[in-house]
Parts: C-alpha cells; sequence; structure tokens
C-alpha cells in the first residue's frame, strides 16, 4: 500500500462506480474522476489530498473487445475536462470495470497508464460490483502503486 | 517560430506545474523536442523508447490533430498553440499478465 497517497470519495459517489460498472456487465464500464487535489490548490496544505466530487460516466469506445478493454477517446476527454471546469473541479483520474477479473491493473492497463491520474478499478463478478482498488502510475512507468480509497460519508475538501 | 504548448494535468507535475511552455521551432516534432529539452522527465510519458510518439498521446495543432496533418513533419508558425490532450485506455486484458 502507498505511502502517502490517498484517494477520498464519498460512500455515494463509490457507490455509483460500482453501479455502473454492472450495469455495463459484462463490458467494462468507465468513466473520469473529477475532484480536486491540493498540488493545484493556492496556499495548499502540507498534507497532500485529492478527493473526488463528482463523475463523468463516459461510453466505452472499445465496442470491438469490450469485455476486456476500455478507451476513452481525446474528444471525450475534453468533454470531462470541460465539465470539470464548470464545476470549477478538475479531472483527477479515470475508472473502470474489470467483468469477472480481480480489482488489479493489468500490464496493459500499464502499459497506457498517465503519470499522476488516480486509476479506480472496481471489479464486477457476476454482475455484481466487488473490490474496489485505486493505482497511480510511478514516475518510470515500469510499475503502480496503490493508493488507500478513504470512502466518506461527505466531501469535505 | 515561437509555439505556446498546452500541458495536460498529468504532466504538469513534470513542468513545475505550468499549464503551458514556449517553445522555437519550425515543425510539430520540434516543437515536443524542444518541450522535452526544457522539461527532460517529459519525454517518457510522450514517447516510446524508440521515440515514437506513444498512441495515446494526441497532439493537436490549434484544433487541428496532426494526425490527419502531416503528423510530426507538419510546420507551425508564429502564434500557433500546440495541446497535448490525453486519450485513456485499459482494460483487465482476460489473459493479460497481472502487475502487483
Amino acid at each position: 500500500m502507498a505511502d502517502g497517497f490517498r484517494l477520498n470519495i464519498s460512500h455515494d459517489l463509490a457507490e455509483r462506480i460500482g453501479q455502473h460498472g454492472a450495469e455495463t456487465f459484462p463490458h467494462e464500464c468507465c468513466g473520469a474522476l473529477l475532484g480536486r487535489d491540493s498540488a493545484f490548490e493556492e496556499n495548499s496544505s502540507a498534507e497532500p489530498a485529492r478527493e473526488v466530487l463528482e463523475l463523468f460516466p463516459l461510453v466505452n469506445r472499445r465496442d470491438d473487445s469490450p469485455r476486456n478493454r476500455f478507451a476513452v477517446a481525446a474528444e471525450d476527454v475534453l468533454d470531462a475536462e470541460k465539465a470539470a471546469r464548470q464545476h470549477g473541479l478538475d479531472v483527477v483520474g479515470w475508472y473502470h470495470s474489470h467483468p469477472d477479473h480481480p480489482a488489479r491493473p493489468s500490464q496493459f492497463d500499464r502499459e497506457h497508464a498517465w503519470p499522476w491520474y488516480s486509476y479506480v478499478i472496481v471489479s464486477v463478478l457476476s454482475g455484481k460490483p466487488e473490490d474496489m482498488t485505486s493505482w497511480r502510475l510511478n514516475d518510470d512507468r515500469q510499475a503502480y502503486t496503490q493508493e488507500q480509497i478513504e470512502i466518506r460519508n461527505r466531501a469535505a475538501v | 517560430m515561437a509555439v505556446k504548448v498546452i500541458i495536460p494535468t498529468p504532466l504538469r507535475v513534470y513542468t513545475a506545474k505550468r499549464d503551458s511552455a514556449e517553445v522555437s521551432a519550425q515543425t510539430v516534432g520540434e516543437a515536443l523536442g524542444d518541450l522535452t529539452s526544457q522539461f527532460a522527465e517529459l519525454r517518457k510519458h510522450l514517447f516510446t523508447d524508440d521515440g515514437k510518439l506513444r498512441s495515446f498521446v494526441n497532439v493537436y495543432l490549434n484544433d487541428e490533430d496532426i494526425r490527419y496533418m502531416a503528423k510530426e513533419a507538419t510546420p507551425v508558425k508564429d502564434g500557433d498553440v500546440l495541446s497535448i490532450v490525453p486519450s485513456i485506455a485499459g482494460g483487465s486484458g482476460a489473459s493479460d499478465p497481472e502487475l502487483a
């Protein structure tokens, strides 16, 4: 588990990610995590903090292989960034589901990952959302660091 | 030619939090070369080990995707704006080996 990386999210939003994965099962779902990261705040506190405050569900563009792949096109990324700005937020990461597969990043995930973003994965087993994990790509692109998901009852950044 | 490059949020950790940079170049490829010489840590996130632009890195010259122009050979002029826009991909990969 990470030393330092932590992702705060409300119970409601965490449930919605799981529900999105259940709705698209046996296909993968995907979407953007809109929120705040203290690194980009003025007068940020010493404590690094990242919080998800809204979701932006997207359509999986990989209609050739939607059971084990997902893709978000650049146009969708721009839409997500626009939605974030309208809420006064940033895109702080992305979520996707692993249907009938553990909530661990695959090699394919790593090869296509960006640094800094939080990558939330929810495992959906037989249509039911189970484990949820979050990961950040290391600077050297060789591995991920798992970040702790802290589920809160209400938002507070 | 003086060109502005818009840096996407996930790469701002490598540009001292700056959201744009000024580069001097004749082509898109030169602009990205100048950018990565100013901010060396960007290189491995934009380019593969053999120097090709990564598939999930999209570059727009003003509002046009360079893939539909002359790609990295596309000429640039003073005042142009280059935007680096991520696309996002992944997935369980079913039989792909998992990483710890």
